[in-house]
């Protein structure tokens, strides 16, 4: 009798909560630490990236107007999610990274504790970032963030989970929706976290995840006028620049962090807080 | 917007009182010291004080008031300025309605109007009989204005009608005097109150809305003012009948005075700028305007020796 | 009665205006290597002064000034730079007037907004972020200041706009070059006298002046850190673009094309007045200006006859006067762009009203303007014009009236004026602007943030937020 034959997962993209494949039909080999074949990747275009910033923006509206409390709560759950396919995640990050299957469930693990860390944020940035302004008038006067809008984020190639959780999560619990572009070198456990975030309860669209050529995806992204944000944390410094000049066109708030992120420290609030606005709103004090 | 009602009932008075559009404390109270930062010299201020003098309704009010004191006072509104016959004659005399017999024999026949307060005068907590024979009796005495005061203690109870029909009453007793009707905003409380209050004594009747009786405090501040002036304005425009305004109480100074002409003249506009439609209800200002005309004239600051203390 | 106020100028001797002016470079005037302009008074069109102008030289000495300074001033103790902040804004009250009055004679502002809005504004910034300057450690940014802050402004709020610029800077260690507007560069100018007046450490700030490419030397020259600008998007857009791939920190005030939305329910008398100050305040020169004013269709026609009558008791002329309400267009360029802005709207069918107003012979003048059968599809309902013009369009549900007000690519201020605490604050939650006034509006305070969404620009100027701006992040 011969061995059974493997049934291998089609790795798709994540769209607007749905798992299409690339308009474009294209898709890429994706190789272990090893150089081992490990899947064929959906290799999106700049067609994917206009759906996923569609997409964002309609989740936008909702994903901002839930409560914090609510957002926090489907943080949680991603991690719980996250936790239960726990294994999956640790053989996905060991292929991708070739790393120990210890060294891979650490960095599964730390993947779990920073979505609880950022989940718990969601109800505090406010108190932290907002302000009650003396103004020398009778007026009430109050600063409170608000998130920025539809940001587009290059993650790292490195860290294909732990590096990526680290930068949708900062993004999200504050109400933003985001468009990823995947690590190209180990695109797997993104598109596995897609299938965690599908059974989260979060909306569909609050985080679409497109896998592919970063070099040939980030301009469009950077350039595209109704994203409002973009992180460039997994852009080499040429990209980058293109990127933020790009950017320039609308204004985009830009991330570029100046070397190498260390993904173990305490990541501070300068990931919310990139995509962050302040509103400030005035009202007379009268009888 | 409201609408005079014809069968009244304080619900309707009130669907068509908390149906005026609000009035933003602050926003009013910065438009109003907006306006009394304009700046008026030369011509103009002597415009302006001419203007004020021949809209004070020369008043007092006192316990104290006596015949020979009412004599003094209306002598002073025919000839504000003895040494000056340019000066103008003030546009009324106000006083109790004991005393209106003294003040028109003073006054006579030099156009100087004479105003009684009524309506048992300043607290008005009084029966309408009362009321309405306190009315009737200046009127006989000769007032040609009569100053009523609302019932505040109705209003602010939400009997709006009882207010109405106690104005309507009064207007009634004036026969051809005019009706001043005195919202006391002091009392009032809020500008929401003085605006609906301003259209109930409207659309009751009165010729004039009042400010204040000049014994409580606040009294005729600017934006109590304006906010009453805009009351004329679009009670004319809704309306089409045109009522006056008189802040009394708390105008001191020429510069109080002008500030509230340039009120009158940038909110219900020129036509208010007359002692038909716009009153200043004072009695030490008139001094003080006479100083200031003095100054104008002369080029020299006076002092107050040199004006009558009537 | 017809009341007429005779004139009533303010005193143009309180201020003594220099023939020429240099640059302020490490504490001194020098001059310029560039040819001088002339600053001409735009009521009169009268030239105030020849200003120097700075080349690429100019402002790297400018630079090289500040950097040394840098040492000598983020070494001090926060204390004693709040203290030297403490004695500017001092001096700024006790030469007010003089600063209100050119302020007037060079910007064409109304004096009675020099006077009650800018320098009291101006001080209290200086006092503000002298507070602040040894109170780093709690404010929650860190305290290391970047270093030389390269710092542009505009010609619409002069004084002010430096104050929100230079205060913070030193009140957070950092030095500063900051180049003022071409046509507005006095008020600047004398602010470097009462520098030196405070006995302010030389190269702590240096004043460039001149055109858009003195602008252009300071924001790209390598050693500044910082760059900060209040300007068109236009040029914003510029300088983003400039900056990538640099570590400058950037911050950006730009355009706006805001919505003053109008309830059915909305205190009238106090709306009229939020409208005119919206888009009135200032010529209309104003980022944030109230420009479109959204009206609820039921209460439309009341609400325009009232504006109508009020806009007729505008005053509109003589800048020193303290009676006038308008003052003079700053520059014959910008008013060539409102005039071309305005006649498109004529040209697009939208109705144009203006209250009879005659404008002086000389100076740059336009009167205030309204235009009614606006739809969101004509030029003048998109584009900043920054002038006194408003555009009026009408809204049937708060949820259109919200569309209407975010369907712009700015998002700088807007308005709302409803009685209703609970539409206010739904309302408030929904536009995509960094500053809403709610029955209220161009209200501006040392204490408050201020800063756009999208196009308008990103950081925030004033308040504990306007810190973050020039200290380096914590992470």
């Amino acid at each position: 009798m011969s061995e059974r034959l493997s049934v291998r997962k089609t790795y798709k993209l994540y769209i607007g909560g749905a798992f299409p494949r690339s308009e474009s039909g294209r898709s890429y080999v994706v190789t272990g630490a090893k150089g081992e074949f490990l899947a064929n990747a959906s290799k999106a275009s700049r067609k994917d990236v206009r759906d996923a910033v569609t997409a964002a923006r309609k989740a936008f509206p909702g994903w901002s107007a839930a409560t914090a409390y609510n957002r926090g709560q489907i943080l949680y759950r991603i991690a719980e999610m996250l936790e239960g396919r726990r294994s999956q995640f640790v053989s996905e990050v060991a292929e991708a990274d070739g790393v120990s299957g210890k060294k891979a469930g650490e960095l599964v693990d730390a993947a779990v504790d920073r979505l609880v860390w950022y989940a718990g944020w969601s109800d505090k940035i406010s108190s932290l970032r907002g302000s009650s302004n003396p103004v020398a008038g009778p007026y009430f006067n109050l600063s409170t963030p608000e998130p920025t809008g539809v940001v587009g984020i290059v993650a790292p190639p490195m860290g294909p989970l732990f590096g990526l959780v680290s930068v949708i999560a900062p993004v999200i619990v504050t109400g933003n929706t985001c468009v990823v572009i995947a690590s190209e070198r180990a695109p797997l456990p993104s598109i596995t976290l897609a299938e965690v975030l599908a059974t989260s309860d979060l909306p569909g669209g609050v985080v679409n995840i497109l896998t592919g050529s970063s070099a040939e995806m980030a301009p469009w992204l950077a350039g595209h006028m109704d994203v409002n944000g973009i992180d460039l944390t997994g852009a080499d410094a040429e990209l980058a620049q293109k990127c933020e000049e790009l950017a320039a066109e609308n204004l985009k708030r830009v991330l570029r962090p100046n070397g190498k992120t260390d993904w173990a420290a305490d990541p501070g609030t300068g990931r919310m807080t990139a995509f962050l606005e302040t509103k400030t709103v005035w009202h007379p004090i009268g009888i | 917007m409201v609408s005079i009602p014809t069968a009244s009932s304080n619900a309707s008075l009130r669907a068509s009182l908390h149906g005026l559009p609000g009035v933003d404390r602050v926003g009013a109270d910065a438009r109003a010291a907006g306006l009394g930062t304009r700046s008026i010299k030369t011509t103009a201020k002597r415009q302006a004080i001419d203007m004020a003098i021949s809209m004070v309704d020369l008043t007092t009010l006192e316990g104290a008031d006596t015949r020979g004191k009412v004599r003094a006072m209306c002598a002073k509104a025919v000839h504000p300025d003895p040494t000056d016959p340019t000066v103008p004659r003030v546009a009324a005399v106000c006083v109790y309605p004991d005393l209106v017999a003294e003040a028109r024999d003073v006054v006579g026949s030099s156009g100087v109007k004479v105003a009684s307060v009524a309506t048992a005068f300043p607290s008005g907590r009084s029966s309408l009989e009362v009321k309405v024979a306190d009315t009737a009796m200046a009127v006989a005495a000769g007032a040609d204005e009569i100053d009523m005061v609302i019932d505040r203690g109705a209003f602010l109870s939400g009997d709006y009608l009882k207010v109405f029909e106690e104005i309507q009453a009064i207007k009634e007793a004036c026969g051809e005097a005019h009706l001043k009707v005195i919202l006391e905003t002091g009392e009032l409380a809020t500008y929401d109150n003085v605006r609906r209050a301003s259209w109930l004594a409207m659309m009751a009747g009165g010729d004039f809305i009042k400010t204040s009786t000049g014994k409580v405090q606040p009294a005729a501040t600017l934006p109590v003012t304006l906010v009453m002036l805009e009351a004329v304005r679009d009670f004319r425009d809704r309306e089409g009948r045109m009522v006056g305004v008189k802040p009394a109480g708390g105008i001191r100074t020429t510069k109080d005075a002008i500030k509230m002409l340039v009120l009158v003249n940038e909110t219900a506009g020129p036509d208010w700028l007359d002692p038909d439609w716009f009153r200043l209800g004072a009695s030490s200002v008139l001094n003080d305007l006479l100083m200031q005309r003095q100054k104008l004239t002369t080029g020299r600051y006076a002092g107050p020796d040199y004006f009558t203390l009537d | 009665m017809i009341f007429e106020y005779a004139p009533a100028p303010e005193s143009r001797d309180v201020v003594d205006i220099r023939p020429s002016y240099g640059l302020f470079i490490n504490g001194e005037f020098v001059d310029g290597s560039g040819t001088p302009f002339k600053t001409v008074n735009p009521a009169s069109e009268e030239t105030l002064a020849e200003v120097a102008s700075a080349t690429e030289a100019d402002v790297d000495r400018a630079v090289q000034a500040a950097r040394k300074a840098f040492g000598v001033w983020s070494a001090l103790p926060g204390s004693e730079r709040a203290k030297y902040l403490f004695r500017i804004a001092r001096i700024i009250q006790e030469r007010a007037r003089e600063l209100a009055v050119l302020e007037s004679l060079d910007n064409g502002k109304p004096i009675k907004e020099s006077r009650d809005v800018d320098l009291p504004l101006v001080a209290a910034h200086f006092f503000y972020y002298a507070g602040w300057a040894d109170k780093l450690a709690y404010a929650g940014y860190g305290t290391t200041p970047l270093g030389v802050a390269g710092q542009v402004i505009p010609w619409n709020f002069p004084l002010l706009m430096l104050a929100w610029k230079i205060a913070p800077a030193l009140a957070c260690g950092n030095t500063v070059v900051l180049k003022p507007a071409e046509t507005t560069p006095l008020t600047a100018l004398l602010f470097a006298e009462i520098c030196q007046q405070a006995d302010l450490p030389p190269g702590v700030v240096n004043i460039v002046t001149g055109a858009g490419e003195t602008g252009a030397a300071v924001v790209g020259h390598p050693d500044v850190d910082k760059v900060a600008f209040t300007g068109s998007t236009e040029v914003g857009r510029l300088i983003a673009k400039s900056v990538a791939g640099t570590n400058k920190k950037v911050t950006l005030e730009l355009g706006g094309k805001a919505a003053n939305i109008v309830f059915d329910d909305a205190a009238i008398d106090q709306a009229v007045e939020g409208i005119v100050t919206g888009i009135f305040f200032n010529q209309g020169h104003v980022c944030c200006a109230g420009s479109r004013l959204l009206v609820q269709e039921s209460v439309a026609e009341e609400l325009l006859s009232s504006l109508k009558r009020r806009l007729s008791t505008l005053r509109l002329g003589d800048p020193l006067d303290k009676n006038t309400d308008i003052g003079a267009i700053n520059s014959a360029a910008q008013l060539a762009k409102i005039r071309e802005l305005s006649d498109t709207g004529e040209a697009e069918g939208a109705d144009r009203w203006s209250p009879a107003c005659s404008l002086p012979d000389k100076g740059f003048w336009f009167p205030p303007t309204v235009f009614t059968g606006v739809s969101q599809s004509h030029r003048i309902a998109r584009e900043e014009i920054f002038g006194p013009v408003l555009s009026v369009l009408t809204f049937r549900t708060p949820a259109e009236a919200v569309e209407k007000a975010n369907n712009t690519p700015y998002g700088l201020s807007a308005g709302v004026w409803t009685e209703k605490a609970s539409r206010m604050l739904w309302t408030a939650s929904k536009l995509r602007a960094g500053v809403v006034w709610s029955n209220t509006f161009n209200k501006f305070d040392p204490t408050s943030p201020f800063g756009g969404y999208k196009e308008s620009g990103y950081g925030r100027e004033g308040g504990r937020h306007g810190l973050e701006a020039y200290l380096k992040e914590i992470s």
